[in-house]
Formats: C-alpha cells, sequence, structure tokens
C-alpha cells in the first residue's frame, strides 16, 4: 500500500540518497576513474531487489503471465550486471592496486 | 524473522555508501568493491526471507534467474580481454537499465493482462504510474543508449552471414556518428512527449498504447543521445548513463514500496553524475558540449595528403644510445597489440644498458577508458612510481632526449592547441616539444577524432611502421646487439 505517508518517507530517503551521493566522491585519480563506475553499476544492479518482488507477486497469480515472464528476465539482467559487474571491477582492481602493493 | 528485515536492507544501504566511498581511493578501492558486492548479497539475501516470510514463492523460477544470471555474469566478466573492458561496461550498464524498465513493464502488464485485478485509485495509482513511467523512460533509454556506445567503443560490427573477404573477414561496419543541429530540440520534445504519455496513463492504466508508445520513445531517446557522439567521448556517456540506470532502479524502489532500492538506486544516480563531471574535466571538456556539441566522430575523417618515410628499428637503437632520458608514452595501440611486456622490457634494457632514465606518460584518457594504460603496465609489473600523469610529466620534456609514442595518436596531437576542430581544447601529453620523437604506429592513419597528426611530419620524427608487439621486439633485438 502506498499512503502518503509512505510516498513521504520515501521521497525523503530519494532525496537525502542523493545529496549523499553528491557529497560521497570528491577527488578521484583517473585511473580509478573506470573501476569506480564500473563498481557503481554493479550497484545500481539493485533492480534485482525490484524485479524478485515483481516477479513473486505476479509468479503467485499463475504461471504463464507475462508479467512474471519480464519479470523473470529481469532477474537475469540484474544478476548478470550485478555478479558480472562486481567481477570485472575486481579483475581491473587487482590489476592497478595489486601490483601497487607489491611495488 | 521478518522484525530484522528492515535491518537487513539498512545493512546493505550502508555497505553500498562506504563502498562506493572506498572505490575513490587507490589505496581501500579493492575493499570498496567487496563492500558493495557485500551489501547486494545482504540485500538479496533480506529479500528471499521477506518472500518466504511472506507466503509460498515460486522459488524454481526465482532461483533459477539468479543462478543463470550469475554464470552468466561471471563468464562474461572472466572471458573478456582488457582491451574490450569499457564495451563489457557499457553493455552490463544497459542490462541493469533494461532490468529496472522490465520490473516497470511488469506492474503495469500485471492490470493489463488481468482485467479482474482492482486497479488501485488515488494517489497509489498516480505513484505507480509516474514512477512507472520514469522508470522505463530512463531504463529503455539506458538500454538503447547502453548498446549503442558499446558498438562505438569497439568502432563497429561485423556483419553476421555477410561474404567473407580473402582474409577470412565479415563485412566491416563502421558505428556511424550523425547528429545535425535540429536533433537537439526534437529530444527535448520527446522527453516532453513521454510526460505527457505518463500523465495520460494515469487516468488510464490499462490502455497499452500509451505504453507501448513510452517505451517505442524512450528507446529512441537512447540512440539519438548517444549517435552524435564520438567514439573518444563514449566513456563519459557510459558514465553518465550509469548514473540514469541508477535513477531508473530508483524510482522502481517507489513501485515495489523498497527503501534498498531508492537509497542504493540515487546513490548510485548522483555519484555516477559526479564521476561523470570528472570525468569531463580531466578531458578538459563541459558535459553539455559532450552531450549536444557533435564531436570526435568516426565520421569525417580527415584526408591524408602527405608522407613519411619510416625507420628502422636499428636507426632508432642508435638514436636511444645516446638519450639520458626517455619518456615513453603509450596509447591504444598498445593496448590492442598487446605489447606492454615488451614495452617493460625495452624499459629494462636501456636502463640497464645505457643507464636511461625512463618515465612513462600517462593521458588521462589514452586507451579507450581512463586508468585504461595503468591497467596494462601494471599487467607488465612496471613499477607504479614510473606512470606519471600528463600534467606533471609534461614539464619534463623539454629535456627529454626521446619520447617513444606507442600506439597513440590524438592524445599527442598538436592540432588540439590550435583551438580548432575536433580536437579543440583537449589536453595532450606535449611529446612534440622532446628532442627525438619516435612514433610506433601501423600507419600514418588518423585516430579516433579522425584529425591528421602534424607530429608525424616533423623533422624529429622518427616513424616506426608496424605492430606494437612486432616493433617493440625489432627494438628490443636491435638494443641487444648494440
Amino acid at each position: 500500500m502506498i499512503t502518503e505517508a509512505t510516498l513521504i518517507a520515501d521521497l525523503t530517503l530519494f532525496l537525502l540518497a542523493i545529496f549523499l551521493g553528491f557529497e560521497l566522491i570528491t577527488k578521484v585519480p583517473a585511473t580509478l576513474h573506470t573501476p569506480l563506475m564500473s563498481g557503481a553499476n554493479a550497484i545500481s544492479g539493485i533492480s534485482v531487489v525490484g524485479a524478485l518482488f515483481a516477479a513473486n507477486v505476479a509468479f503467485e497469480q499463475g504461471d504463464t503471465r507475462v508479467s512474471g515472464l519480464l519479470a523473470f528476465v529481469a532477474i537475469v539482467l540484474a544478476m548478470i550486471n550485478v555478479v558480472g559487474g562486481f567481477a570485472v571491477t575486481n579483475r581491473m582492481l587487482n590489476m592497478i592496486a595489486g601490483k601497487k602493493r607489491r611495488a | 524473522m521478518e522484525e530484522w528485515i528492515p535491518i537487513g536492507y539498512l545493512l546493505s544501504a550502508a555497505l553500498f555508501i562506504f563502498g562506493l566511498k572506498k572505490l575513490g581511493h587507490p589505496r581501500t578501492a579493492p575493499r570498496g568493491n567487496q563492500y558493495g558486492a557485500l551489501g547486494m548479497l545482504v540485500a538479496v539475501l533480506t529479500t528471499v526471507i521477506k518472500m518466504e516470510a511472506a507466503g509460498d514463492a515460486k522459488w524454481t523460477l526465482i532461483i533459477a534467474g539468479l543462478v543463470v544470471g550469475s554464470v552468466i555474469g561471471i563468464i562474461m566478466a572472466i572471458r573478456v580481454e582488457m582491451t574490450g573492458m569499457p564495451e563489457l561496461v557499457a553493455l552490463f550498464n544497459g542490462f541493469g537499465g533494461a532490468a529496472s524498465a522490465l520490473v516497470a513493464l511488469s506492474e503495469s502488464w500485471k492490470y493489463i493482462e488481468d482485467s479482474t485485478l482492482t486497479v488501485p485509485s488515488g494517489l497509489e495509482i498516480q505513484v505507480i504510474m509516474i514512477a512507472a513511467g520514469l522508470s522505463a523512460l530512463v531504463g529503455w533509454m539506458t538500454l538503447t543508449g547502453s548498446l549503442l556506445a558499446m558498438f562505438k567503443l569497439k568502432g563497429g560490427i561485423y556483419i553476421p552471414f555477410s561474404k567473407k573477404d580473402d582474409r577470412g573477414r565479415r563485412k566491416w561496419l563502421n558505428t556511424p556518428t550523425w547528429g545535425p543541429a535540429w536533433l537537439n530540440p526534437v529530444k527535448v520534445l520527446l522527453v516532453i512527449a513521454v510526460f505527457v504519455l505518463i500523465y495520460l496513463s494515469i487516468d488510464d492504466p490499462r490502455n497499452t498504447d500509451y505504453l507501448w508508445a513510452i517505451v517505442a520513445i524512450a528507446c529512441i531517446l537512447g540512440i539519438v543521445l548517444v549517435l552524435p557522439i564520438g567514439g573518444a567521448d563514449m566513456p563519459v556517456v557510459v558514465s553518465l548513463l550509469n548514473s540514469l540506470s541508477g535513477i531508473a532502479a530508483a524510482f522502481t524502489g517507489f513501485i515495489v514500496g523498497n527503501s534498498v532500492l531508492i537509497v542504493a538506486g540515487s546513490l548510485v544516480g548522483a555519484s555516477g553524475l559526479i564521476l561523470t563531471f570528472i570525468m569531463c574535466k580531466a578531458m578538459n571538456r563541459t558535459l553539455p558540449d559532450v552531450l549536444f556539441k557533435s564531436f570526435g566522430g568516426s565520421g569525417e575523417k580527415a584526408e591524408l595528403t602527405r608522407t613519411k618515410v619510416g625507420s628502422d628499428a636499428d636507426e632508432v637503437a642508435m638514436m636511444v644510445d645516446g638519450a639520458q632520458k626517455v619518456i615513453i608514452v603509450p596509447g591504444y595501440g598498445m593496448a590492442v597489440s598487446q605489447c606492454q611486456h615488451q614495452v617493460k622490457e625495452f624499459a629494462d634494457l636501456i636502463a640497464e644498458k645505457f643507464g636511461t632514465e625512463v618515465k612513462y606518460a600517462i593521458h588521462p584518457v589514452a586507451g579507450r577508458m581512463p586508468g585504461h594504460m595503468n591497467v596494462l603496465l601494471a599487467e607488465a609489473n612496471v613499477p607504479y612510481e614510473q606512470l606519471i600523469e600528463m600534467d606533471e610529466i609534461n614539464p619534463e620534456f623539454p629535456d627529454c632526449d626521446v619520447a617513444v609514442i606507442i600506439g597513440a595518436n590524438d592524445t599527442t596531437n598538436p592540432a588540439a592547441r590550435s583551438g580548432e576542430g575536433p580536437l579543440a581544447g583537449m589536453p595532450i601529453i606535449d611529446a612534440d616539444a622532446a628532442r627525438t620523437v619516435v612514433i610506433i604506429k601501423r600507419s600514418l592513419s588518423v585516430g579516433y577524432a579522425g584529425v591528421d597528426n602534424d607530429l608525424f611530419y616533423m623533422d624529429k620524427t622518427m616513424m616506426l611502421f608496424g605492430d606494437g608487439k612486432a616493433m617493440m621486439t625489432g627494438l628490443n633485438n636491435a638494443i641487444k646487439e648494440i
């Protein structure tokens, strides 16, 4: 259920998180631009949570629903984004930062 | 159990915040990435627990989706070559946007396919339709924009099933760059059209025409947004699209009423936008310039009218013999030929044999993504202290005896200083200030921005025409023989 109270709470959260995001990143060396972008991109795969909810609701109403199928595809795509994103970021960082620590 | 669910989401949101913060510093970046991954795990587990608590979920399908996605993702991440990294990030980003858009579509479709389902009224339907509409707009736009950005980074595609040429390759199609000035108002009109459609759909949530129109317009928007932008600016575009996919995820959070979606999505949206600005600054460009002024297209390439006689490895080896200071300037060509190990061998050889001082000049956007050169050279065990960023190394070029440019073009092109043409205003490596310039390149052809490079034709420039790996190996052998 969405009520006035939950909407205001959600909007507050939305605004505060945006302000926090603006402050979070200040000076980033060029070397880290790509890993940071890739890591943030993996986090944006959080839509998997939305996909899970949507799939759950749709599946409960029957197996053959189009809405269920759409949510299923959403889960797959979001997981590719999440797992692939974190893995590829890890690979990049190992090459940049891993070597540096040894040097 | 259920009382722990909000705590789980709070924990995962906190992990995302720490993760993003740590990703911005070289020392803590690997840890930051792990925090992010852990946060995601907590979020997914919390959601699964919540669904389990709520009643009988269809676990087979849900777990199948999670597993299939994870396996595909990990395979793609492991198999990708270092040179293909930026394309992969663009592709992943497109998937993320598509996932948000599909969640929104699934929510709307629920009411369309089941006429017995009561459509909520009042505030609830307003919030759902607005959030679903915006999520669809941003999500589909991110998908088509990211896919196009990926093909721009690749430079083009081999057309499948086309006739193979004598070298066994299929027909190559360059990714086009096209963007007349009148396209900008069209983009604005398309965005307004989507807003109007969202407004109309609030009163008529079961209307499929509105739904498909929003999907179609958003897809077109993604394409017309990226189409006019040249390949050299793609990292900035991918970063912007990444920011957008975060916002799309936040909008889906409003639909399903979930706090972690809203927090994580808007965090990525905002920090992604800041990163986009930082990247623009590193390239000495502004975001509006990148987005709305067609630039650096692979479209119009300068005609080559001049020629230059190539040198050979022995000649260059003798040149290097007398040098006290050598600066190596790597570019995309080094990434393509994977010759970073030969480059490192070259640096070790001359340092050992001639006592030459060797440094590397790293342009912020050398290669196809920021940090590309650092990754490759680190792989070859080049000490980090020898990699000097552009602003610091540029004053050293007048004292430099030989600048060795390996597969770099636009990032050393003096045309950028003239203030005219596609490269205008881009900061460059001042390799032309060195006493001698050695350039290893396959031909005199133009770089990504499509501008002829005066540096190639200077009297003090020696061109070594050929593949980076072959040329560096030849050069190393010549030095060993001296």
